[in-house]
């Protein structure tokens, strides 16, 4: 009976990010918008164009291969598994022993190797151009992760995310001069990774500026709405990342009553909520940068990361 | 009884690398020479296993009444030698299943057949030796049918510098070895590893020792800066040898620095494993970022191997760090890390330089820009070659990524160790393992992209064929173990407990008990990966997506032009090379590394004559170490020339005053 209700559990976490993952895509933009004093498409807009996309025949390049066909179902399902292993409305997830944080960042990398795979396979300059930028950003901001990983891990003495969510939440960890490193570290990668302002232009029109547009270029139909809502559910799950690790309260414990589990959904969808207006305000107040000033970015957030990890190799008290 | 079998193994290579030149006069030789050593691999890879799995603690030792009269020649299997025996024999059956097929492009087997299985005879001697002579002679026999492999081909005139550099270095190496062991075995002269055993060397000679494997076993194993050879000699064989060099000789490298340093050496200190740790460190990083930089396929793979073991001797830097201060069971668990990569890198190192054997033979080029578009005219043995950069580049759910996560959970561990040093270099070891990664995945994203996709650079890609059957079918044995490697982890380490045991008295939790054939390193509370869990999740959360799409949405195909904004070029050469991919990263790290420059000339206005960008890379290795040393041995060597032409009388009087010299020495030293 516990294991047909954690898993009920598991599969309603695994339907939530996924059915609110374009809302906050859509929220993003509306605020972007407003803040721009436009109008903006409504919320619900995303939902549509999925809808759309689904709907029509996909147009191949002539000399795509297999790889190309295969690839966005592929990054949609390990995005989604890493989402779902994200503790969002509680933090008693069924499957969580199965992939450690560090196995959620390296089941994005796996997302990424073959989105840049799959840019490469037609043979046109722009996605070459977009999968040559994209590895570079990834070398970057993959180490930079994986010292906060490790300060995460020495704080709460587990990789698991499911036990460094309720340790969080226990409020055992107090306030530490290594997690505001990791936070700011945590909050740069993220915007790295998801390829926001002032890293990438997810709005762009102008092919030269673009990293993980220029590599999706060669997709219609629907690969490319599965390639839209993996893109979403990073960004989702980098924000529940924040939230669980950062604001962790209101989470529900692994526990028997329903009642937490919805003070825990309400919580969680404004935590997303606000994340979401943040990024929105963030973005629009910031310009983009030039593509070789993106590694002196993400060489800060690697640097605050290999001092926040170095702070607590020295110290347990930091 | 496995030892037995394993030294009669031994004996049938050595008579099958007699009958070598007979062989190769016919096709059906060369045949039934790779069927034979096909089949003395299993059985020796069986025999080994079974001593793996079920040998326990026992150790078959046997005295061969062969080598120094009063000395003998020792073997013995214990738990390290039979893991690495499998490993040995696992890579020498693939390569002979490969060649099998792919043997009959060889345009010269005569050079090939004869030395083959004795190279493979040599590395199953290396591992079984139990004293120092058998070991050192073992190990220069390794070097030396390996190098008569590398020679192959000797015409090309790279080939023969490759090989020249490769002699110098592997004699250096075992020079440096034999001092090791000489030191070791003090001056009474006991060779017998049981004798090194038991006695207990000073700190000093210890320190010495450590140096020494270092330059020996390091120099064969491709530790910066003493990997020079190693990207020059790896590609220069035929392919299935540079599998087994790249694949397996270094693993008989890593093999002798543990035989050396965790088993005859004793308890290590502390500062010992930051020596190893900063190496190996350097080493990972360094070995990835050359690999970006080629645009040779073979070199390319050649160069990451350097970069593999960096990534194991920074588990084998941990587990000394570990042994050094007792905590046994995190030891276990970097030692298990390590040697899970030995066993990866092996497989898919393998896969790889088999995938490049077949682009080379199927399209008689290995220089990267001029492929493309392969997946097309080679499907089958593309689809390996990507399972092999998967696995390579430590992504889940296969198997490079087990070692790996492994190795950061040892890594997690060592904010316990008491040394400051320790504590701050193991982070920073952490920061570079993290980068390496994700470099190797940009290196080979690289190497994928630009050789099987895209389109065809050259004309020479258009009349590719896929592999043979035999070279399909051994790339497709280590894809097999690649995935279930990955996905089935826990039988691999549990393997492993009985060579930690005997290594660091230490061993990880069972993991044969832990449900749903998970991996816990410490504990369940600290971490846990399940493979097989991962891997079920995506392929079901593929398949849903793929059906509810096709039955509910529409899955219709249209083909046409390619989009790429409105302006596709009909051109192939306008695409993404593999210097253009690369040159965000040289450009993020290649400026300090290697003094990258790029230098753009433009023709002037109303000149159509065509721009040209030139890149400089400098190997900063070879200019500052290799260079003087090579600048110095020429500048002694041209002053000492006038030597050779002196009269009698001359040479008498030198020699007495030599004579004079070295008793006035004795005379002072006692």
């Amino acid at each position: 009976m516990a294991l047909i209700r954690e898993l009920a559990i598991q599969m309603a976490q695994m339907l939530l990010v996924l059915l609110v993952a374009p809302a906050l895509v859509g929220l993003v933009r509306k605020v972007k918008a407003r803040l721009l004093r436009r109008r903006g498409a409504p919320i619900l807009q995303p939902y549509r164009d999925l809808r759309r996309l689904l709907r029509k025949d996909v147009v191949l390049a002539e000399n795509a291969s297999w790889l190309f066909r295969v690839t966005p179902y592929l990054i949609f399902a390990a995005t989604w598994v890493a989402a779902a292993l994200v503790p969002t409305f509680g933090t008693g997830l069924l499957f969580s022993w199965s992939a450690d944080l560090i196995a959620i960042i390296a089941l994005l990398a796996s997302a990424r190797f073959f989105l840049a795979l799959a840019g490469m396979d037609v043979g046109t300059s722009f996605g070459g151009i977009g999968s040559s930028r994209d590895v570079m950003i990834a070398s970057l901001a993959e180490p930079a992760m994986m010292m906060i990983v490790f300060t995460l891990a020495l704080i709460a003495g587990s990789t698991q995310l499911s036990t460094i969510a309720g340790f969080m939440e226990s409020g055992a960890a107090g306030l530490r001069v290594s997690l505001g490193l990791a936070f700011i570290a945590l909050i740069m990668v993220a915007i790295a990774e998801n390829a926001r302002i002032p890293v990438d232009n997810p709005a762009t029109h102008l092919e030269l500026t673009m990293v993980h547009e220029a590599m999706v270029l060669e997709y219609s139909g629907r690969h490319l709405a599965l390639i839209e809502l993996a893109a979403a559910l990073k960004l989702l799950l980098y924000i529940s990342l924040i939230a669980c690790l950062f604001i962790p309260w209101g989470m529900a414990p692994p526990g028997e009553s329903v009642a937490p589990a919805l003070v825990g959904t309400g919580a969680y969808l404004a935590k997303l909520a606000i994340g979401g207006i943040l990024l929105a305000v963030f973005e629009t107040a910031i310009a983009k940068m030039r593509v070789f000033r993106v590694p002196d970015f993400l060489g800060a957030a690697l640097m605050l990361g290999l001092l926040a990890a170095l702070l607590r190799f020295v110290s347990e008290s930091f | 009884m496995t030892l037995l079998i394993v030294l009669c193994c031994v004996a049938a290579l050595l008579v099958a690398s007699c009958f070598g030149p007979v062989a190769s006069r016919s096709r059906a030789g060369a045949t039934i020479l790779y069927g034979t050593c096909l089949a003395i691999s299993a059985l020796a890879f069986s025999a080994a296993f079974t001593q793996l799995i079920a040998g326990g603690a026992a150790t078959p030792a046997i005295l061969l009444p062969l080598g120094l009269p009063w000395l003998g020649a020792h073997f013995r299997l214990d738990a390290l030698a039979a893991f690495f025996l499998a490993v040995v024999n696992l890579g020498g059956g693939a390569a002979s299943l490969y060649e099998l097929g792919h043997g009959r492009h060889e345009p010269a087997p005569q050079r090939v057949l004869p030395f083959y299985p004795a190279f493979l005879a040599a590395m199953n001697l290396v591992v079984l030796a139990d004293d120092a002579f058998t070991f050192l002679l073992c190990w220069e026999f390794m070097s030396l049918t390996s190098w008569a492999l590398v020679m192959a081909h000797h015409r090309d005139a790279d080939n023969a510098r490759a090989g020249y550099i490769y002699l110098i270095t592997a004699s250096f190496g075992t020079l440096a070895l034999l001092l090791g062991f000489g030191l070791l075995a003090g001056p009474e002269g006991g060779y017998a590893f049981a004798a090194i055993r038991v006695g207990h060397p000073s700190p000093t000679i210890a320190a010495f020792v450590l140096a020494l494997t270092l330059l020996g076993a390091g120099s064969k194993a491709g530790l910066v800066p003493l990997h020079v050879w190693l990207p020059l000699a790896h590609p220069a064989a035929p392919s299935h040898v540079s599998a087994l060099m790249s694949g397996v000789m270094t693993k008989v490298a890593v093999y002798g620095f543990i035989r050396i340093v965790f088993d005859l050496l004793g308890e290590p200190s502390w500062w010992s494993s930051m020596v190893v740790l900063v190496l190996a460190a350097i080493t990972a990083v360094m070995g990835v970022l050359y690999a970006l930089m080629q645009h040779d396929l073979k070199r390319l793979l050649a160069y990451h191997t350097v970069e593999n073991i960096g990534i194991i001797f920074i588990g084998l830097g941990l587990a000394l760090a570990f042994r050094a201060n007792g905590m046994r069971g995190a030891a276990a668990l970097a030692l298990t890390a390590a040697l899970f990569h030995v066993f990866n890198h092996s497989v898919f190192k393998s896969l790889l330089f088999f995938g490049a054997g077949s682009v080379l033979t199927g399209t008689g080029e290995r220089d990267m820009e001029r492929l493309g578009g392969l997946i097309h005219r080679m499907p089958l043995a593309s689809f390996a070659f990507l399972v092999g950069c998967v696995a390579i580049s430590a992504l889940p759910p296969l198997n490079g990524f087990v070692s790996e996560w492994l190795t950061f959970q040892a890594i997690l561990l060592s904010p316990a160790l008491p040394q400051w040093g320790l504590k701050i270099l193991i982070p920073a070891v952490g920061a570079v393992l993290a980068l390496s990664a994700a470099l190797a995945a940009a290196c080979f994203v690289k190497a994928f992209g630009v050789t099987f996709l895209g389109r065809p650079r050259s004309p020479a890609v258009a009349k590719a064929v896929d592999a043979d059957r035999f070279s399909l079918a051994a790339m497709f044995v280590l894809v097999s173990l690649c995935l279930l490697a990955g996905v089935l982890p826990g039988p691999v380490i549990d393997a492993l407990a009985q060579v930690t045991q005997s290594l660091v008295a230490g061993r990880m939790p069972a993991q044969g008990a832990v449900p749903w054939l998970a991996i816990v390193p410490v504990s369940a509370s600290r971490s846990s990966y399940d493979g097989l869990l991962v891997f079920v999740f995506i392929a079901l959360a593929a398949l849903l997506a793929a059906f509810v799409i096709h039955r509910l949405a529409s899955r219709g195909v249209r083909r046409s032009a390619a989009w790429d904004c409105g302006y596709p070029d009909p051109s192939p050469l306008t695409q993404y090379t593999a210097a253009s991919f690369a040159q965000p990263i040289r450009r993020v790290f290649g400026t300090i590394v290697f003094r990258a420059r790029e230098r753009v000339t433009l023709p002037p206005p109303g000149d159509t004559g065509p721009a040209v960008l030139q890149v400089d890379l400098q190997d900063l290795v070879w200019d500052w170490l290799y260079a003087p040393i090579c600048y110095a041995v020429g500048f002694a060597a041209t002053r000492l020339n006038y030597l050779q032409f002196l009269t009698i009388r001359r040479y008498l009087s030198l020699v007495f005053a030599l004579l004079v010299l070295l008793l006035l020495i004795l005379a002072l030293w006692l």
